[in-house]
């Protein structure tokens, strides 16, 4: 099972490096949904990968620790927020420019045109 | 317990939705709720700070749990100062933001000012890294909004990038936050500073991979070189006020770089040794000297400004490098400093842009209120640079004072008074082109003229100088309670054990037995 959960936060990463590597909105959105994935797994993974027991003290000897799940909880609603948030900016600023590159136009210092 | 300590937060908190729902369509009364609490903000943040000014560490744990287990807030001296300083600084944003009519220019300006105050102050107040990492996403995400209040797509795309960069600096903080977590079992600061140093010698990859992720963390947020790329864009094309509240933003990462490298991995911890030393030196220097070529360089007047903000960070950042008393005192000297320099540097800028109608650095005929105007970017510029008399030239002679004895002292010495010198050839060059000149060209007689400012903004902006003034003139006193601050830092023995020794509620020794 560590081998199993390692390569998914690996590859998870990878992915998402490469698609935040792609300079259009669409692709490095994904990109970072990929990483949040990611880092969701390896949180659960700090508090050690045990099966079958209870997020509780109930008996000392077997239990797995709960804090581990509560931060992911937060990570996963704080991702999600996040995510809406530049989806609606990419969205306005696609519909804005008629242009989804993310990095700036090579005619940037000549563009005085909407300053407000 | 006192529960003042947590009113900086709840009151913008409170306020923010109160201001959507309550006054929704009313600009004026969203002005005098927004005002009043801000006011209200300075009172509390000073109470706070008069508390801790004679060294007291207060702590308020949250629904009376105790420390590692439940969320504390910590007041301490360098706390209570941060959360002062971006009280006082917020006001006079605030009122340019009334006074120049920004806050009409979009929706929800003063709820979302409201939020991002509450994430700040809480990253400033919070004694625990996932609650930092929290207050964190809480100013992140107002800043979103605030960035690309007003619109256009310029601020769209630049707000895009501002982002989605920012998004991936949380990823690399939750990842930060993981592998410290495996590797001690807690996120309290005061409870990790006594687990690292019961580290195995020969088991610590975890800890120092997590050490650098979360150095890595805070320099993107204080924009560090290479890791400012972010910055430029951002504050140039965030509006002028909001701008102007981000000065603040940069030193948040500052303060949690000072927070946790003398609180949980001190410079001399073992377990870290050399980590942090050994490249952010060189890094601030980098920063200090490619912001201040940036200055030098902009064809703007707003990324003239954003680039001295990098160059200031990396000054901030060289003193906080050398992890010394001496260094920490003068980098806090200088944050106050920098802070109240940058936001007064934007705010003028928004006056030119209001009175010319662009930010080019080309010479245009003389408009409205130009003379007050140039007066004051003359003052704020001077401030910047660090020239005599004001509290730049005060800050840079600590720093340079701090680092005389450190192996890297020629370096830094060298970088820090030749990046002085360009960046006053670079705001001489952008004030002379801008103001001075304006004299030897012929108004054109068909241009429509431009309003001139309102005084209000004039007397926000004239009250940030007034600042930089007062903390010129009783510079020896804020630097000797700034000294007192990182003799605090560097004796965390007092914070933790208020931290962990607190009783919270189950802890509490009960007379009957259950």
């Amino acid at each position: 099972m560590e081998l199993l959960v390692a390569s998914a936060i690996g590859i998870l990463t990878a992915a998402g490096l490469y698609l935040v590597l792609r300079l259009r909105t669409f692709p490095v959105i994904m990109g970072v949904s990929l990483l949040t994935y990611a880092v969701n797994v390896f949180l659960f993974s700090s508090g050690r990968l045990k099966v079958g027991a209870p997020p509780i003290l109930s008996d000392a000897t077997n239990y797995t620790d709960p804090l581990p799940q509560a931060l992911v909880l937060t990570a996963i609603v704080i991702s999600f927020g996040m995510t809406a948030v530049v989806v609606m900016i990419a969205l306005g600023s696609y519909l804005g420019a008629n242009d989804d590159a993310v990095n700036d136009p090579k005619t940037d210092m000549e563009e005085p045109e909407d300053l407000i | 317990m006192s529960h003042w300590v947590i009113l900086p937060v709840v009151l913008p908190a409170i306020l923010a939705p109160f201001i959507v729902l309550a006054a929704r369509y009313h600009i004026g009364i969203q002005r005098v709720l927004s005002v009043t609490g801000v006011v209200a903000l300075i009172a509390i943040t000073s109470g706070l700070a008069w508390q801790a000014a004679d060294g007291t560490v207060t702590l308020y744990q949250l629904g009376d749990w105790a420390a590692p287990f439940g969320i504390v807030v910590v007041a301490d001296r360098l706390s209570t100062m941060m959360v002062l300083l971006t009280a006082v600084l917020s006001l006079f944003v605030l009122l340019y933001a009334i006074g120049s009519g920004w806050d009409e220019r979009g929706r929800h300006f003063h709820a979302l000012y409201q939020f991002q105050l509450m994430g700040i102050m809480g990253a400033f107040l919070t004694g625990d890294l996932f609650n930092l990492f929290v207050f964190f996403e809480v100013l992140l995400i107002a800043s979103y909004g605030l960035m690309i209040h007003a619109g256009g797509n310029a601020r769209l795309r630049a707000g895009v990038q501002y982002v989605l960069f920012n998004l991936l600096g949380s990823t690399l903080f939750l990842f930060a936050l993981g592998a410290i977590y495996a590797e001690t079992g807690t996120l309290n600061m005061a409870d990790l500073a006594q687990r690292v140093t019961l580290i195995d010698a020969d088991a610590t990859v975890g800890i120092r991979i997590a050490s650098v992720l979360l150095i890595l963390v805070f320099a993107i947020k204080a924009a560090v070189v290479p890791l400012h790329f972010w910055l430029p864009s951002s504050y140039a094309e965030a509006p002028a006020p909001v701008a102007a509240l981000f000065a603040i933003m940069t030193k948040v990462g500052a303060y949690a770089i000072i927070r946790v490298y003398t609180l949980v991995f001190p410079p001399d911890l073992t377990v870290t040794e050399g980590l942090h030393g050994l490249w952010l030196l060189p890094a601030a220097l980098i920063s200090l000297a490619i912001g201040m070529v940036g200055v030098l360089a902009a064809k703007k007047l707003d990324r003239l400004v954003a680039f001295a903000v990098i160059g200031s960070m990396g000054m901030v950042m060289v003193a906080i490098a050398l992890f010394s008393q001496l260094g920490i005192a003068a980098a806090l000297y200088y944050i106050l400093h920098s802070t109240l320099a940058a936001a007064a540097l934007f705010l003028i800028t928004d006056l030119v842009r209001a009175s010319r109608g662009h930010l080019e650095l080309t010479t245009t005929p003389p408009v409205a209120g130009a003379a007050l105007t140039a007066g004051l970017f003359f003052v704020a510029a001077i401030a910047m640079t660090g020239l005599p008399p004001l509290s730049g030239f005060v800050g840079k002679l600590l720093i340079l004072d701090a680092a005389f004895t450190t192996p890297l002292a020629v370096w830094t010495w060298a970088i820090i008074l030749s990046a002085s010198l360009v960046s006053v050839v670079g705001f001489a060059r952008a004030g002379s082109t801008v103001f001075w000149k304006a004299q030897s060209v012929e108004p054109d007689p068909e241009a429509e003229p431009h309003p001139a400012p309102s005084a209000l903004s004039y007397a926000a902006v004239g009250g940030l100088v007034a600042m930089l003034i007062l903390l010129t003139v009783f510079a020896g006193q804020v630097h000797r309670y700034t000294t007192t601050m990182a003799e605090q830092l560097f004796a965390p023995d007092d914070y933790i054990s208020t931290v962990l020794d607190t009783p919270g509620k189950l802890s509490k020794p009960t007379t009957e037995d259950h």
